[in-house]
């Protein structure tokens, strides 16, 4: 499961840094590399737009995660480069932007919008796979999530949008009752799909999502 | 108990039909569909921004119904409001005389007109039903007592056409199962693909009219076929429709609806027929009549 990113126009990036003459760009080496939004290569192309739209470009880097310390230490490591930039143009995931925010002290500006939590399918194309709901009804559902792939998140099987598999969104969404239906049915175990499904507890993971974890790995030490 | 009610548990052809709210607040057409069909039917559907469309809401306009003396059923989508605002809207449909409901999931927000909007959700269709038994038994969802107590006569649609069925069939058994008192179906065009899912149907507790949308024209039967899902309009009246002389495709499907629910009614298809003319409610005591059903 990777951070699905996508870049946004260069028309609202710059509108986002108007104030800022001279900017540090930040990719990142793991899921904005791997969507091709924040790799070594995308940074350098948006390094070359910024120059030709009048920016004074201080720096680069790709750090190989963005959002977790090395983000700091790579700030320690181009202390000089950073210092002379007004902004620091952030192209990863938002985690990786607040990461950067917090760690190098500057203001920031994220370069990309992120869009789901996602698996790569074949070419390029992406899907939204976990919600992080706190509630998991997958062994109820052939382990197809209809919170997260049934547009509605219903739980209790398809509404009257499906058509021939597909979902009444379109772009090529495919409707998540259809495939539970086929999956459930081919394992013989279409009684899962016939259970009543009370309402979610949105109350299950009080957003936004805090957890001490601190006594149950106490408790698994202990035992 | 609601005349409505009383019309499902006789042994009458059960008559409903729809009317959609306007955009805005401008009623004089509402009342008029009204005022045409209220003697002709067992009950007034009101439609809830239909197709995600933003309207005056179906709880307004089914206390209109109310107030002119109509037979309102509230139709409730899930896509607009939580459980605290669909139970609040209960009660206070209860507490003015609008007791029956159908319960819908509602379309997705995107197809409709304010495609920014956040779809809701928060209950589906059958939860919705599950809900309303469970507040007509004095509790709120949370399990709180309530001062007083609602009840309803619940309803809910299925898709006789939908592809692939199974799964939809499953769901309409788990509405059942939650309490649905009857059935509108979406529209049927195929009286032998009708039977078939009627023979099925038979087997529950439920009473079944069956949803008949006016043909306007071939048009409009080419375009449901290839857009909407779930419907299905044979070649066969497609070019009946195409042969209507010029300007009469509108009576033709007039006729067309007013045979299919005399045939429903007089071979005992269904309990009755729910008739949507959407944005021809005028027509609609006119395809009624040529059908041969009497007032309501």
């Amino acid at each position: 499961m990777k951070t699905i990113t996508q870049q946004k126009p260069l028309e609202e990036i710059l509108e986002s840094i108007a104030r800022d003459t001279s900017v540090f760009i930040v990719g990142c080496g793991t899921c904005a590399t791997l969507c091709r939004t924040g790799g070594v290569e995308e940074v350098a192309v948006m390094a070359e737009k910024l120059r030709d739209a009048g920016k004074i470009v201080t720096g680069t880097a790709v750090p190989p995660t963005g959002c977790d310390e090395v983000t700091g230490e790579m700030g320690r490591a181009l202390r000089d480069p950073l210092a002379g930039a007004d902004v620091v143009l952030v192209m990863s995931c938002a985690f990786g932007v607040q990461t950067a925010a917090s760690q190098l002290k500057k203001p920031v500006a994220p370069a990309l919008d992120t869009l789901f939590m996602g698996k790569e399918g074949p070419a390029g194309r992406y899907s939204e796979i976990c919600m992080q709901c706190g509630q998991c009804v997958l062994s109820a559902t052939g382990g197809i999530c209809p919170v997260t792939v049934c547009h509605k998140g219903l739980l209790n099987g398809p509404c009257g949008g499906t058509n021939e598999g597909m979902c009444e969104v379109g772009s090529g969404r495919e409707c998540a009752w259809t495939l539970i239906y086929g999956r459930l049915q081919a394992q013989g175990r279409l009684d899962a799909m016939r259970k009543y499904q009370a309402p979610k507890s949105y109350n299950a993971t009080l957003r936004p999502g805090m957890i001490d974890l601190t006594h149950s790995r106490e408790e698994a030490a202990k035992q | 108990m609601s005349r409505f009610k009383e019309a499902l548990d006789s042994d009458k052809f059960v008559v409903t039909c729809e009317i959609g709210p306007p955009k805005g607040v401008n009623l004089d057409k509402m009342r008029h569909h009204v005022e045409l069909v209220k003697d002709h039917v067992d009950g007034i559907n009101v439609t809830d921004n239909q197709s995600s469309v933003l309207r005056y809401p179906s709880l307004g306009g089914a206390l209109i119904v109310k107030e002119m003396g109509g037979e309102p059923i509230l139709q409730m989508t899930c896509r607009d409001r939580n459980r605290i605002a669909l139970q609040a809207d209960l009660f206070f449909a209860y507490s003015r005389g609008v007791t029956n409901v159908l319960c819908l999931t509602g379309d997705a927000v995107v197809v409709g007109d304010h495609k920014d909007a956040k779809g809701v959700f928060d209950l589906d269709s059958v939860q919705l039903l599950d809900t309303i038994h469970t507040i007509s038994e004095g509790t709120d969802l949370a399990g709180n007592p309530l001062d007083g107590t609602p009840r309803f006569c619940k309803g809910a649609i299925v898709t006789p056409e939908a592809r692939p069925l199974e799964p939809q069939l499953i769901k309409f058994e788990k509405k059942i199962e939650a309490g649905a008192e009857f059935i509108q179906t979406q529209a049927i065009y195929d009286l032998d693909n009708f039977r078939n899912f009627m023979d099925y149907a038979r087997q529950f507790n439920v009473k079944i009219l069956a949803g008949i949308v006016l043909l306007t024209s071939a048009g409009m039967a080419k375009f449901m076929n290839a857009r909407v899902p779930g419907i299905f309009v044979p070649q066969s009246l497609i070019e009946e429709l195409e042969g209507a002389p010029k300007g009469k495709a509108l009576e033709t499907g007039i006729r067309i609806a007013a045979r299919m629910i005399r045939s429903i009614k007089e071979e005992k298809i269904a309990d009755g027929v729910h008739v949507m003319a959407i944005g021809k409610e005028e027509v609609v005591p006119r395809i009624l009549d040529l059908a041969g059903i009497n007032s309501g």
